[in-house]
């Protein structure tokens, strides 16, 4: 369809158009589409492969389900595609087989993720498929208890994970009193109790105009799209009924948590409070990181523990960007006898990079990373819009790609040791080992984390 | 559908999760990012390659579209090192890869995971570099690098900015003959490599099976032998023998260079010749395997384990691959996999699934991208509650359906379709096509090969199906593996998370896609 003088202004689509330098030698155009009904959208179009990668995300994850009702974000998420409309469940993954259509769905902290991506030729077939799921779900019984057994395997099969065991026991240690610390999945319980009714009504105040946001990658124009996201997305009520959770600071500040397991190697995990997306010190943080351990092989953590020492295969850090928290984290695995020393060492680096600080040649090689290597994402259709929805989410503004660079490259020594000695203290970090470690002297000891 | 029931359906990842073949799993020097779920947002469900080389492109031209997939270009240098360049020129960014035709398997005996080994030590020092400072050259230069080490193959790669493909080639080049190795960067580093082994196989029980598995699948081949090596052997390896292996098998001869990306094969051609180029070929042992002898029985492997929390099923045949066996099986036999087990609308999903109840995942898997035989294998993991033996038991009447009756005509186009569309979405990354073409070449395979891909499977009939199932289902050796829990000692009964009898789906984590 194209824009016609005939079509009244309100009826067309709307198109804005950014140029952002991604690298010195790469600009992409990100089009800010508006549909006739009001739906927004940005979209790199990109004609060489006839398909397209739409991604979206409505605001409000698995950290809003009702007290009680844990899980029924995640349980939701993997019944949209299981019957929708007049299709049942295997007449629906039929339909999505047979045209070779992805649609998936995803309930994760902070936010409920969808995707379809699909040939050009099969496109009506997506977009159809894609609106019946976001609005007429059926959750009918043989597929809704298909999926809460799958959901209820997954709960068992996480307790024998030891990272997995690692991660819930910190969480509940930081958020003991809030909803990220709850498990995503749901325990046995809380999943065993969630109604049709339940997850009708998830959809019914979950998905909506106001809490929707829309990136798109492909071989479509902004004029085709305009339409395309009245079809998938116009159905919906223009408000959401969401209760976001309020604020909240990790808790368990120079705890040690030992959960024993009869296994032959120990995982480590460890946090702090750390900076959210939106604070003026995210960028400091970013390099930090990056030179403590964001970096791989570049990395501080790395070079002392795996590469001089030869104790683990993978020690990292990273920021966890929550929108009611922030976490610096790190974590490692190594043999039971190692621990102690793999913990000590950990320490001792959060200490050395918070009295001081990176050197300028670290900080000079974390701003050519972290600038050079961002391209190397944009190299799938869906990969390109995962970047697109996320600066969206993050309100960056349209123009962030264009502006990434400077960000980062303003960064100064100074600023990276203020972040640190805001952010860094060993004595307070909340550190949680599994396994049979030797040289661990816990605080607390937990037996098994809850099912 | 849950998520990754429907990746771990996708051929790639399950191929790794039964390890059922040579090809399908890789063990790599670098740790997965263990990014926090709760951070990562919706990208979990990208695959990490592509299944198989795919489809031709859709073409709008009527005149007779070229046949192919990623339509590359190529050439050999004079030393015998071939160079295939498939350029895309999405962003200026370029995937370069340097492929070695040794893997685990041309190891020899009573050195199990020097193939691996090497790998790692690869990012030590060379005449020009010191320990570790290959991958800090690429980091500071906006790249990201790693390797992977598989029963047929060893590759390293490095993702850049366009403009730094030199940079990245003369390093490549240079570790490929000027490798300087000693004990005080060998030593920490086999320690690494003894806690990858404990991270990946020690501590996760389907892991320890799948090994186990496969070392009763092969009682001779060296595919029985996992491609990390066994713990014991690992403890022994020194820097001769690291050296003795580089020697053997790193030359220019015994490598290929793929790159895919925004280059072409002008801009490529000059630089590979001035750095890979004055590389001397040397000659390199034929790669003869000992050949796995007729093994009559069947087998069964059972691991117990405390830290399983549900049991689940797998059942592998031996079969052929696009290399050895009856060959012209390999087209046919993907096509099977499709239809008996390949998603939420194949016949065990269904029957076993959604209409018996019996189980929360069940599936195929076949990989025909090995340099000797291949594996198709069936795996399934119960519903809470439901026994072993009568699970197995619905399994094999699947399989045995297969087998006496045959699919349908109609059932082989619809999966043909399937995946010849499927094919254009390969197109869309610079790994996939690298992937492809590096697996294909190390292998046994030609370029021609790959891109001829979608035309075989399309010329695949409902005949040749049925017969590539009655000889590779039919066999009555097949190895069974069980993962179950151990059983409840009286100290621990009444502790939190009890053992109850319940099932699951077989790990999701596997080992695909980890790399260095």
């Amino acid at each position: 369809m194209t824009r016609r003088l005939s079509i009244p202004a309100f009826l067309s689509t709307f198109v804005l158009i950014v140029t952002c330098f991604i690298s010195t030698a790469q600009a992409i155009d990100i089009k800010r589409v508006v549909s006739p009904g009001g739906i927004e959208a940005w979209l790199v179009q990109d004609t060489k492969i006839p398909l397209l990668a739409i991604k979206f995300a409505f605001k409000g994850g698995v950290e809003t389900d009702p007290a009680g009702k844990e899980g029924l974000a995640n349980l939701t998420s993997t019944l949209l595609d299981e019957g929708a409309g007049p299709h049942d469940s295997q007449e629906f993954q039929r339909r999505l087989a047979d045209n070779s259509i992805s649609i998936s769905f995803t309930a994760t902290v902070d936010g409920f993720y969808g995707g379809v991506e699909t040939l050009v030729e099969t496109q009506d077939e997506a977009f159809d498929l894609t609106r019946l799921a976001l609005t007429e779900p059926r959750f009918d019984e043989e597929a809704v208890e298909r999926m809460r057994r799958a959901v209820l395997t997954q709960i068992r099969r996480d307790q024998g994970d030891p990272d997995f065991i690692a991660r819930r026991a910190l969480y509940e240690t930081a958020f003991p009193d809030h909803p990220y610390g709850k498990r995503a999945r749901g325990t046995a319980e809380s999943v065993g109790g969630i109604t049709t009714d339940d997850l009708h009504a998830f959809v019914r105040e979950r998905f909506a105009k106001d809490n929707l946001t829309v990136a798109v990658t492909g071989d479509i124009s902004p004029e085709q799209l305009g339409p395309v996201l009245d079809r998938l997305f116009g159905a919906l009520p223009e408000n959401a009924k969401v209760q976001p959770p309020a604020d909240t600071t990790p808790k368990g500040a120079g705890e040690t948590i030992l959960v024993p397991r009869p296994q032959a190697q120990s995982v480590v995990l460890m946090s702090e409070p750390g900076v959210k997306r939106d604070d003026p010190d995210w960028f400091p943080a970013y390099i930090m990181n990056y030179v403590l351990g964001g970096g791989s092989f570049s990395s501080r953590l790395m070079n002392e523990i795996r590469e001089k020492r030869g104790l683990t295969y993978g020690v990292y850090s990273y920021l966890v960007p929550f929108q009611h928290a922030a976490m610096v984290m790190a974590g490692g695995s190594t043999a039971n006898q190692n621990a102690g020393k793999m913990v000590e060492l950990m320490k001792e680096e959060w200490r050395k990079m918070r009295d001081e600080g990176i050197t300028q040649a670290e900080l000079d090689d974390a701003k050519t990373f972290l600038t050079g290597s961002f391209p190397l994402q944009f190299t799938s259709s869906e990969a390109i819009a995962d970047v697109l929805l996320q600066v969206q989410r993050d309100n960056l503004g349209i123009d962030y790609l264009d502006r990434r660079t400077a960000l980062i490259n303003s960064v100064t020594l100074d600023d990276v040791k203020r972040v640190a000695q805001r952010l860094l203290d060993p004595a307070a970090l909340l550190t949680v080992v599994v396994g049979k470690p030797e040289g661990i002297e816990p605080t607390r000891t937990m037996d098994d984390v809850p099912s | 559908m849950i998520e990754p029931l429907r990746r771990l359906i996708a051929a790639p990842v399950v191929a790794s999760l039964l390890l059922i073949s040579a090809g399908g799993t890789v063990l790599a020097q670098d740790p997965p990012k263990t990014a926090d779920p709760n951070v990562t947002p919706n990208t979990a469900s990208a695959p990490a390659t592509p299944a198989a080389p795919l489809q031709a492109p859709e073409t709008a031209t009527p005149a007779a579209p070229r046949k192919g997939v990623f339509f590359p270009e190529t050439f050999t240098l004079d030393n015998g090192m071939q160079v295939v360049v498939v350029t895309n020129q999405r962003v200026p960014v370029i995937t370069h890869m340097v492929w070695y035709k040794v893997g685990a398997a041309d190891e020899e005996t009573g050195k199990s995971g020097i193939a691996h080994f090497l790998e790692h030590l690869m990012f030590k020092a060379t005449d020009e570099l010191k320990p570790g400072e290959f991958s800090r050259i690429v980091a500071r230069n906006g790249g990201r690098d790693n390797a992977f080490t598989s029963w047929d193959y060893t590759a390293y790669f490095q993702n850049v900015a366009a403009d730094r493909l030199e940079l990245v080639m003369r390093m490549e080049a240079d570790r490929m003959a000027n490798l300087r190795l000693t004990d005080e960067t060998v030593l920490p580093e086999r320690d690494v490599v003894l806690e990858e082994r404990r991270q990946r196989t020690e501590n996760e029980p389907g892991d320890k099976l799948s090994e186990l598995v496969q070392a009763s699948l092969y009682v001779h081949h060296p595919y029985g032998t996992p491609i990390i090596g066994w713990e014991n052997e690992i403890q022994k390896l020194t820097r001769d023998d690291a050296n003795d292996f580089y020697h053997t098998w790193y030359t220019p001869n015994n490598a290929v260079l793929v790159i895919a990306g925004d280059v072409t094969v002008d801009q490529v051609r000059p630089l590979a010749e001035k750095y890979f180029g004055p590389i001397a070929p040397r000659p390199v042992p034929a790669r003869v395997r000992v050949e796995e002898p007729p093994f009559g029985a069947e087998r069964r492997v059972i691991l117990r384990d405390a830290e399983v929390r549900q049991p689940s099923l797998r059942r592998l045949y031996g079969a052929p691959s696009y290399n050895r066996g009856k060959t012209a099986q390999a087209y046919p036999l993907q096509v099977l996999s499709e239809i008996v087990g390949g998603g939420a609308t194949s016949r065990l999903y269904r029957s076993l699934v959604v209409e018996q109840r019996l189980a929360t995942a069940a599936g195929t898997g076949y990989s025909p991208d090995a340099f000797d035989m291949s594996v198709f294998g069936a795996y399934v993991s119960p519903n809470p509650g439901v026994d072993m033996d009568k699970l197995e038991a619905a399994l094999v009447e699947q399989l045995e359906k297969v087998v006496n009756e045959g699919v349908t005509a109609a059932e082989v186009e619809t999966a043909k379709t399937r995946m010849e569309r499927e094919a254009i979405f390969a197109r869309d990354s610079l790994r996939g096509p690298a992937m492809s073409f590096g697996v294909a070449l190390t292998t046994g395979r030609t370029i021609e090969d790959v891109e001829a891909w979608p035309e075989r499977i399309a010329a695949v009939t409902v005949d040749q199906v049925n017969a590539a199932a009655r000889a590779v289902l039919g066999q009555a050796n097949p190895v069974t593996g069980l993962l179950l829990p151990a059983p409840v000692r009286e100290a621990a009964a009444g502790q939190a998370g009890q053992p109850s009898p319940t099932p699951s789906a077989p790990p999701v984590s596997g080992t695909s896609g980890m790399i260095r």
